[in-house]
């Protein structure tokens, strides 16, 4: 976690206008804000922190904010949970990079085309590739449903990585044709006329210019593949094809209907590890992504 | 970019046309599939009060979260939009939550909420604002209120940082203008940062409201609609009809309901997005 990728300036030359704003008054910004983001962070301090105690001591009442004793029982319980922690990350891992892999192939020729050519249609063309923002995918989740069960799609990692793909292709076509437009046009034209072909021109020269637009893109894509939860509560129903938050959800119901605190923390930190990790140490990707995703 | 369109025609066009189909007809997960006609629409309409109940419940959260969610992301925003380190490293903790899966998140303050262990609940009698555990999910008002907070712990940094990137992009010559002339700090917020920094004000809050009207997560995870049926979403409701009761037909005319509803929204979100695109 290094410090300078954390701080990241949005925008780097920015700083508030100084003015007349008195030195008392910025620091109290500051503790305030201080103030804000521990709080903010709190909750998952203690996730942590509980599911570093006993079982019994987790489940303690009243509860203690800090643990006593240590112990990694619980995240023994999630790893040995029903089929085993590693098939439930394998199987979100699978999930994640089928999406990757869909959102790329799919995304960086389209966004490609569109910024490139000028063809009649072009517009409809976008909006129809919006078009997964504008169903709402929680209501398409039955006619896939039957879909999948009819072509064999059901259960799959595949089928389900498909869903994931949908739901980010609008935000991807949109970040990688602006990173397509954002080239030289020149230097297109120069390849162009030194007789190169438009695919070689794609693979060979504007690719590699676009590559933070495809990293940002691929991180979002497994951000979101990882955290899905109602298709994969729906696709993935038997008891080795889940997820992990579906799979933690399991642990909460448990057996004989006590839940088992300490587990159910455990696996609350195992399903956050990857997308806090991602966010620290690519934050210049993830903000930047966000930032022109959704509002330029 | 044909791939990317025959996929979205496979994976949108077509299902959506099937959605509306099957929308006609009795299918469930145990067979049928028989055309009823406008049946499905009937029942929605005027046999199945738990609909109307979801839908009053989401409009209910939704109309409730929207605008804590702009205000506090706001308010945060100004805070900390100055690009001095500690103002930094402040935004970057509270964004966090925002990559945390909202499924997660609910397992998380499912807990932090319990009556017994609930370290929320035990913070709050520590500090003396509550008197003792509160049982947050036996009645609906409380429950809805700590989906609320739960909600805005996790996405409240998302305006957040969109916020401050509009607010920086305000050009300096216009706040140091009003400085000059003196104008306080909530004037200048009031007559300069608000107006100018509208339009992402305006696209924020569409997207956070869509979001909300699509709610699903922390009811399923949280309360389990309960008591009584008084927390379903309309999308839980579409869930437990579809895949709880196994009715896919009625299920599917849920969904064609909740798209239609959505879609007006999402309509202008796309329209600010595409446009603001163009350079």
């Amino acid at each position: 976690m290094t410090d300078a990728a954390l701080s990241k300036p949005l925008s780097p030359a920015w700083t508030a206008p100084k003015g007349r704003a008195r030195q008392g008054t910025r620091l109290i910004a500051a503790a305030a804000a201080v103030f804000v983001a521990a709080l903010m962070l709190a909750p998952i301090a203690v996730s942590f922190l509980a599911s570093i105690k006993t079982t019994a001591e987790a489940s303690a009442v009243p509860p203690h904010y800090l643990p006593q004793t240590l112990s990694i029982e619980n995240y023994q319980k999630i790893y040995f949970y029903q089929a085993g922690l590693w098939v439930y990350v394998g199987n979100s891992v699978v999930v994640a990079a089928l999406a990757i892999l869909q959102v790329i192939l799919l995304t960086v020729p389209a966004g490609y085309g569109l910024a490139r050519y000028n063809f009649r249609g072009k517009e409809f063309l976008f909006l129809l590739l919006l078009l997964p923002l504008m169903i709402p995918y929680q209501a398409l989740l039955v006619p896939l449903y039957l879909m999948f069960a009819k072509i064999g799609l059901a259960n799959t990692t595949i089928g389900l990585s498909i869903v994931h793909a949908m739901l980010q292709i609008p935000f991807s076509v949109y970040l990688m044709r602006n990173a397509f437009e954002g080239l030289p046009k020149e230097l297109v034209e120069a390849a162009t006329i030194d007789g190169a072909g438009s695919v070689q021109v794609l693979l060979r020269i504007a690719l590699p210019l676009v590559l933070p637009a495809i990293i940002t893109v691929s991180l979002f894509a497994f951000i979101t593949s990882w955290n899905e939860f109602l298709a994969a509560l729906i696709m993935m129903n038997k008891e080795t094809s889940f997820t992990v938050p579906v799979m933690v959800t399991g642990v909460r119901i448990g057996q004989q209907s006590s839940v088992d605190w300490g587990a159910l923390q455990a696996g609350v930190i195992v399903s956050m590890i990857p997308c806090i990790l991602i966010y620290i140490l690519l934050q210049k990707y993830y903000v930047s992504g966000l930032l022109n995703g959704a509002v330029k | 970019m044909a791939p990317a369109l025959l996929f979205v025609a496979a994976f949108v066009l077509y299902p959506f046309g099937q959605l509306i189909y099957t929308s006609f007809t009795d299918t469930s997960l145990l067979g049928g599939g028989q055309w009823i006609g406008l049946a499905n629409y009937n029942r929605i309409f005027s046999g199945d009060p738990q609909f109307w109940r979801s839908l009053l419940f989401t409009a209910k959260y939704t109309a409730i979260i929207t605008p804590i969610l702009m205000g506090l992301g706001y308010a945060l925003a100004l805070l900390t939009a100055s690009n001095d380190r500690v103002l930094q490293l402040a935004r970057s903790i509270i964004f966090m939550p925002v990559v945390v899966g909202l499924g997660t998140s609910s397992l998380l303050w499912y807990w932090l909420f319990n009556q017994q262990v609930g370290l929320f609940n035990q913070a709050l009698v520590d500090l003396h604002l509550s008197d003792r555990m509160i049982v947050w999910f036996t009645a609906a008002d409380w429950a809805l209120w700590a989906v609320i907070i739960s909600v805005t712990w996790k996405v409240v940094g998302f305006g957040m940082i969109l916020f401050i990137a509009a607010i920086q992009s305000i050009s300096h010559e216009i706040v140091e203008a009003s400085q000059m002339d003196g104008a306080s700090y909530w004037k200048r917020v009031q007559l300069i940062y608000l107006p100018l920094t509208f339009r992402t004000v305006l696209l924020v809050t569409l997207i956070s409201a869509i979001g909300s009207m699509l709610a699903f997560e922390p009811l399923y995870i949280m309360t389990g609609g309960n008591p009584r049926g008084q927390t379903f979403t309309s999308v839980y409701w579409i869930y437990q009809s579809a895949f709880v009761k196994f009715q896919l037909g009625y299920g599917s005319a849920l969904s064609v309901v909740l798209t239609a509803t959505i879609m007006a929204a999402a309509v202008i979100q796309v329209y600010l997005t595409s446009r603001s695109g163009k350079r």
